[in-house]
C-alpha cells in the first residue's frame, strides 16, 4: 500500500488540526464539566468529638518527638484520628488528634519509624477517606519536630487495609486504573508518535508530563488563575516547550546526523537538567492545586469516583479519539504515519517531513502536558511526578508495540488496569514492579508488542 | 571566599570515597557499554546488589563479612543471567528499556515494606561494615596522608582497598580486552552479524560482557555500602546510573583509564562548583534571591545534566577516547 503521495502540502486548516482538536478540548471540555463539578460542596459537616482529644501515651521523658498531622486534601484539620508509630523492637506508640488535627507522640529515640494511621478511627468531616500513603516512614532526628503529615481525601490510591477481596473492590480498583491508564495514554501517545517518526527513545518525556501540572500549579496557585485557564493554559505551555524541543535540539541534531543512542544519551542529559531546574524552581514538596480538591466520590453502583476523576477521564477519552481520527482521516495523519513508516520514501513523496515531526513534537508535549495536568489532580504536583510516571509510560509503549499510536493507547489502558487490579494480590508498594514484570515479559515473548510487527526488532 | 578550603576540599575530592565508587561502576559500564555495545541502564541494580549481598548477609543472617562478599558477587552474576536472559537479544534503545525497568525492580523490592524484615525498607540496613575496619592494619588514633589529602584511618582504609580494587579492575579490563576475546567484544560492537558469521557465540559474549562488568558493578557496591557503613535502596536509582555513564563519557568510553579519570574529575568539578557557590551565597556574591544554599546541589546536578548533554553533543568520545572507537553512532 502506497503512502499518500502529493507534493503539494496540506491546507493550512488541517495543518494544526492535531494541536487545535487537542487543545479545544482541553478548554471546553472541563468547563462544561465545572457545571457538574459545581454541587458537591466543601465537607463541613463539624467533627463529632467522640474520643478524648491528646495523646495518650508518652511514656518517656527523654525521647524524640514526631508531630501527626492529619487533614483532609481540603486542610481541613481531622479530630480524633488514631495514630500509632512503631519501629523495630520498641513498644508501639499510639496517640489520638486534638481539635487541630495534631498529636505529638513520644518515641524513644532517634531512628525510623512507621507511623500508621488507623483509618477505621477517621470521623466526622474525614469519614471514608484514605490516606495517600500509610504507613509514613520517618527517620526521627534529634531536636527536630519530625514532622509527619497524613492527607486524607477521596483518593483510592492507597486502599487502606482492606479485609477480603469483594467485587466491588475488583470494581473499583479497574475504574482507578481505568483513570490512571488514561493519564499514561495522553503521555504514550507522544511519546509513541517521537519515537515512530524520529526514532528517537525520549527519556525527558516525564519532565514535559512535570511541566503540566507544575504550569498548572503556578498559573492556578501563584497567579491566582481559574484552574479552567490555567490547564488550558499549561496544556500550550507544554506545546511551546515541544516546539522549543524540536526547533533548539532535535532538529539540529538530526540535521548533524547525529547517532539514535547518543540522542538518546542527550535526552537523559536534558531530563537530569530539567528534574533538578524544576526542583530548584518548585522546591521538594508536595503541592495541590486550590480547586477540586477534596471532592467526594460519586457513588456509581459497583465503584464510586470523585466527580473531577469523571470528568479527568472523559476529556481524556475525547482527546484520545481525537487524535485517532485525526491521525486516520486528516491528511495531516495520513502523512504522519507514512513519516513513521518510512521517512525516506515520505520525503520523497513530497511530505515535509521536518514539519511533520514538529507537528508531532508540539502536539505529543501538549498531550504530555494535558496528561501531566490531569496526574496533578489525581495525585499531588511534585517535581519528579513525571519521572516516576516514565517508566510505566515507556512499559505502555512497549506493551502496545513501539511507534503505534493506537498500540500505546491500548498498552497503557492494560497497564493502568493490571497496576491496580494486582493490589488485590501483592502489596500495593511493588504494583510497579508488577508492571515492569509485564514490560520485560513482554519484550521477552513479543518483542513487537501487541500491536506492533515483528519487523520493528532488530 | 576561602579559596584555600574550596581548592583543598575539591583536591581531597579526586581521590575520596565517591570517586573509588564512580570509577569502579564505570568501569564495569565500560566493559559492557564501552566495548560490548551493550547499553545497560541497570548499573544502579549490580551496585545495589553488592551492597545489600554483604549488608543483608552480615546484618540479617548473622553470617561473617566474606560470606557477604561472596554473597555480593554472586548476586551480580545472577543478576546478570537474569537480565541477560531475555533481554540481550533486543535492539539497543529496547535493552535500555529493560534495563532501567529492572533496575528500578530491584530498588522498589529493596525498599518494600513488606520485606522490611529482610532489607531494612526504605530506610535501609547498616551495622554491617564493623568487620572490615577490624581488618584494618592502621592505627585507629591516627590520620594519614599529607598535604589536602589527610584523612582519618577508617577513611584511608577503605579509600586503600577501594583504589586497590580500581587498579585490579583495570589489570583485568586491559588483559581481557587485549585478548583475543576482547577483539570478538568489540568486533560485536562494530558488526554483530560479521561476527556472528564467523562462527562466534555473540549471544554468550554479550552475556559474559554483562557478569564482568556487573561484577565490577558489584565491587562498587562493596565500596559504597561499606564506606557509608549503611544501605538506603534510594542511593541506588536510576539516577546512579546516568551519573556513571556522565563519568564513562566524560572520561571516554572504550579506554580503560576512562572511567577512573572520568569519576576523578566528574567529583572535583562537583565539588567545585558546590564549594564556590556555598560560598558566594554565604558572602552575598549570590543573592538569596536568586539561590539558596540548599538550592546549590541542584544547581549542580542541574550542570551534571546540561554536561551530559553537551558532551554527547560536541565530544561524544570523551577527554581520552577515540572516536573511532565508539559504539554510539554505531547503529
Amino acid at each position: 500500500m502506497p503512502v499518500p503521495c502529493r507534493a503539494t502540502p496540506s491546507p493550512t486548516a488541517l495543518r494544526w488540526l492535531l494541536v487545535v482538536a487537542a487543545l479545544l478540548l482541553a478548554v471546553l471540555a472541563p468547563a462544561a464539566g465545572a457545571l457538574a463539578a459545581t454541587p458537591p460542596p466543601a465537607p463541613t459537616a463539624p467533627a463529632s468529638p467522640t474520643n478524648e482529644p491528646g495523646a495518650t501515651a508518652p511514656a518517656e521523658v527523654d525521647g524524640e518527638t514526631i508531630t501527626v498531622r492529619v487533614r483532609t486534601a481540603d486542610r481541613e484539620d481531622v479530630e480524633g484520628a488514631e495514630v500509632t508509630a512503631t519501629s523495630g523492637a520498641d513498644d508501639p506508640v499510639s496517640g489520638t488528634t486534638d481539635s487541630g488535627g495534631v498529636v505529638e507522640l513520644t518515641v524513644p529515640g532517634t531512628g525510623t519509624y512507621a507511623v500508621q494511621l488507623d483509618t477505621d478511627s477517621l470521623a466526622g468531616v474525614a469519614e471514608g477517606l484514605l490516606p495517600q500513603e500509610n504507613p509514613i516512614e520517618r527517620s526521627v532526628t534529634s531536636g527536630s519536630a519530625n514532622p509527619v503529615v497524613f492527607q486524607v481525601s477521596e483518593d483510592g490510591d492507597a486502599i487502606g487495609s482492606a479485609g477480603g477481596t469483594s467485587l466491588s473492590q475488583v470494581a473499583q480498583l479497574t475504574a482507578n486504573g481505568l483513570r490512571y491508564g488514561l493519564i499514561i495514554a495522553l503521555a504514550a501517545i507522544g511519546l509513541s508518535m517521537v519515537f515512530g517518526t524520529t526514532g528517537l527513545t525520549n527519556f525527558s518525556h516525564g519532565e514535559l508530563i512535570t511541566l503540566g501540572a507544575i504550569s498548572t500549579y503556578f498559573l492556578n496557585v501563584s497567579l491566582g488563575l481559574p484552574f479552567l485557564v490555567a490547564a488550558p493554559l499549561a496544556v500550550v505551555v507544554g506545546g511551546l516547550f515541544g516546539l522549543a524541543n524540536d526547533r533548539l535540539l532535535w532538529q539540529p541534531l538530526r540535521r548533524r546526523g547525529t547517532g539514535l543512542i547518543a540522542m538518546m544519551i542527550v535526552s537523559i542529559g536534558l531530563a537530569l537538567f530539567l528534574r533538578y531546574f524544576y526542583l530548584f524552581i518548585f522546591g521538594g514538596s508536595r503541592q495541590t492545586y486550590a480547586e477540586y480538591q477534596g471532592q467526594r466520590g460519586v457513588d456509581l453502583g459497583l465503584f464510586s469516583l470523585r466527580p473531577i476523576d469523571l470528568i479527568s477521564m472523559a476529556l481524556a477519552a475525547v482527546v484520545l479519539v481525537a487524535v485517532g481520527l485525526a491521525l486516520q482521516r486528516t491528511r495531516l495523519g495520513k502523512a504522519t504515519r507514512a513519516v513513521s513508516d518510512n521517512p525516506a520514501l515520505a520525503a520523497a513523496s513530497g511530505i515535509d517531513v521536518d514539519r511533520i515531526i514538529r507537528i508531532v513534537w508540539v502536539s505529543g508535549a501538549a498531550l504530555a502536558g494535558l496528561s501531566g495536568v490531569l496526574l496533578g489532580l489525581a495525585q499531588q504536583v511534585q517535581f519528579q511526578m513525571g519521572f516516576q510516571i516514565l517508566l510505566l509510560v515507556f512499559a505502555a509503549v512497549t506493551l502496545g508495540g513501539l511507534g503505534t499510536a493506537f498500540g500505546a493507547v491500548a498498552g497503557a489502558l492494560i497497564i493502568g488496569v493490571f497496576l491496580e487490579v494486582s493490589t488485590v494480590v501483592i502489596p500495593t508498594e511493588l504494583r510497579n514492579v508488577g508492571a515492569l514484570l509485564v514490560l520485560i515479559l513482554v519484550l521477552l515473548v513479543r518483542p513487537q508488542g501487541i500491536l506492533g510487527r515483528a519487523s520493528r526488532i532488530g | 571566599m576561602d579559596w584555600s578550603t574550596i581548592l583543598s576540599n575539591s583536591a581531597r575530592s579526586a581521590i575520596g570515597l565517591e570517586t573509588v565508587i564512580y570509577a569502579l561502576a564505570a568501569i564495569g559500564l565500560n566493559v559492557q557499554f564501552g566495548y560490548a555495545g551493550l547499553l545497560n541502564f541497570g548499573q544502579a541494580a549490580f551496585v545495589a546488589v553488592g551492597a545489600y549481598g554483604i549488608a543483608i548477609t552480615v546484618t540479617v543472617a548473622g553470617l561473617p563479612f566474606w560470606l557477604g562478599i561472596v554473597v555480593g558477587l554472586l548476586g551480580a552474576v545472577l543478576l546478570a543471567l537474569l537480565l541477560g536472559i531475555p533481554t540481550l537479544r533486543l535492539r539497543a534503545d529496547y535493552l535500555a528499556i529493560a534495563t532501567i525497568a529492572a533496575a528500578e525492580i530491584v530498588r522498589l523490592v529493596f525498599r518494600s515494606a513488606t520485606l522490611r524484615e529482610y532489607t531494612g525498607g526504605s530506610g535501609g540496613l547498616s551495622g554491617f561494615a564493623e568487620a572490615f575496619y577490624d581488618l584494618s592494619p592502621l592505627d585507629p588514633g591516627r590520620s594519614y596522608g599529607f598535604g589536602p589529602w589527610v584523612f582519618g584511618s577508617r577513611l584511608t582504609w577503605i579509600l586503600v582497598v577501594g583504589w586497590a580494587l580500581v587498579a585490579l579492575s583495570c589489570v583485568l579490563v586491559y588483559l581481557l580486552m587485549r585478548s583475543p576475546w576482547g577483539r570478538v567484544l568489540r568486533g560485536i560492537r562494530e558488526d554483530e552479524d560479521a561476527v556472528r558469521s564467523l562462527g562466534k557465540n555473540v549471544y554468550a559474549y554479550k552475556m559474559q560482557a554483562l557478569v564482568i562488568g556487573g561484577v565490577i558493578g558489584a565491587l562498587a557496591g562493596f565500596t559504597f555500602g561499606v564506606g557509608r557503613a549503611s544501605v538506603q535502596p534510594d542511593l541506588y536509582g536510576t539516577e546512579l546510573t546516568f551519573f556513571v555513564y556522565t563519568v564513562l563519557l566524560l572520561g571516554g568510553a572504550a579506554r580503560v583509564l576512562g572511567p577512573v579519570v572520568g569519576a576523578a574529575i566528574f567529583w572535583v568539578v562537583l565539588v567545585l562548583t558546590e564549594n564556590v557557590l556555598i560560598q558566594a551565597v554565604g558572602a552575598g556574591y549570590i543573592p538569596s534571591s536568586i539561590m539558596s544554599t540548599t538550592q546549590v546541589g541542584q544547581v549542580r546536578f542541574m550542570l551534571v545534566g546540561l554536561a551530559l548533554m553537551l558532551l554527547m553533543i560536541f565530544r561524544p568520545q570523551g577527554i581520552f577516547g577515540d572516536r573511532r572507537e565508539l559504539a554510539i553512532d554505531a547503529r
